[in-house]
């Protein structure tokens, strides 16, 4: 976050996104750890760098933050940090001792379950959003008839929805099973 | 494996999500925005799956809250850089500065 080559800081978030996949494997939730990696790393990371590319050139360096506001924020984030530490430190967790199972067919199943804990209506809900989502790009790719770039821009919109589309048909299939 | 106390993993996502608003605090650039977001977003997630795991191993309501906020952020990053390319196509920037005129 601290540095000023964009691209950098895409390669650290990329690291840091595989860092969190790898603490999901150490708690033993490797659903979430292979979910984590399919859409984040294989998606909204590739997704990050090629806007890079295509918005600017990657060895220009951002311009130089204000120091008063680098100052102010770095103050209010440490704070902030001390604050919300200080109450999770005091408020001491208690772990349950019970055992925690998951499994993927427990998941699918009380996914698409319409029972008292069923999450089917939130899965549809965001089943249409991820549609609006797909039309929303579709939208925001047409350019007005007749502009030189408008073909190849809107080819590579597509582009970028069909791998939403894949990620969400991936998730929908693990869950699904 | 689960002897380690779970204030130590809170303090990573804790850690991370300052981390993420220090990067949206400090910066303009609409990209590097969004990926304080995601980072933002990731410590949330593991807040979820902790407390799931710690304090509540009968249910499994932060796995499908982790499940769905991931794919709500794939829409999101999806939808925020299909607008951060068109914008820059129109304005040569994607400066949130230089970007005042979208709130007309």
């Amino acid at each position: 976050m601290t540095t000023r080559k964009i691209f950098r800081s895409a390669i650290w978030l990329l690291f840091s996104l595989i860092g969190i996949a790898a603490l999901y494997f150490w708690l033993q939730v490797e659903f979430i750890a292979a979910v984590q990696i399919i859409v984040y790393v294989g998606g909204i990371v590739v997704l990050i760098i090629f806007s890079i590319f295509l918005t600017q050139q990657s060895g220009n360096e951002m311009p130089k933050q204000p120091l008063k506001r680098t100052i102010t924020s770095a103050l209010a984030v440490l704070f902030g940090f001390g604050l919300t530490f200080l109450q999770i430190w005091k408020y001491n967790f208690q772990p349950s001792t019970k055992n925690f199972d998951w499994s993927v067919s427990k998941i699918g199943s009380q996914m698409l379950g319409t029972k008292a804990a069923g999450y089917a209506l939130p899965f549809e809900v965001v089943s249409m959003l991820l549609l609006a989502a797909m039309i929303g790009c579709i939208v925001i790719a047409m350019k007005a008839p007749g502009s030189a770039t408008s073909g190849k821009a809107k080819e590579e919109k597509l582009e970028t929805i069909k791998e939403a589309s894949e990620i969400e048909i991936t998730i929908n299939e693990i869950t699904g099973t | 494996m689960s002897d380690v106390p779970i204030s130590h993993i809170l303090f990573v996502s804790t850690a991370l999500f300052f981390i993420g608003m220090y990067g949206l605090f400090t910066r303009r650039n609409m990209i590097t925005m969004l990926m304080a977001i995601e980072l933002i977003l990731n410590s949330v997630n593991i807040n979820f799956v902790v407390f799931n795991k710690y304090l509540y191993p009968e249910n499994l309501d932060g796995i499908f809250f982790t499940i769905f906020i991931i794919t709500i952020a794939a829409a999101e990053a999806a939808v925020a850089i299909a607008i951060i390319i068109n914008l820059y196509r129109s304005h040569r920037s994607i400066d949130v500065e230089n970007a005042g005129e979208m709130k007309w």
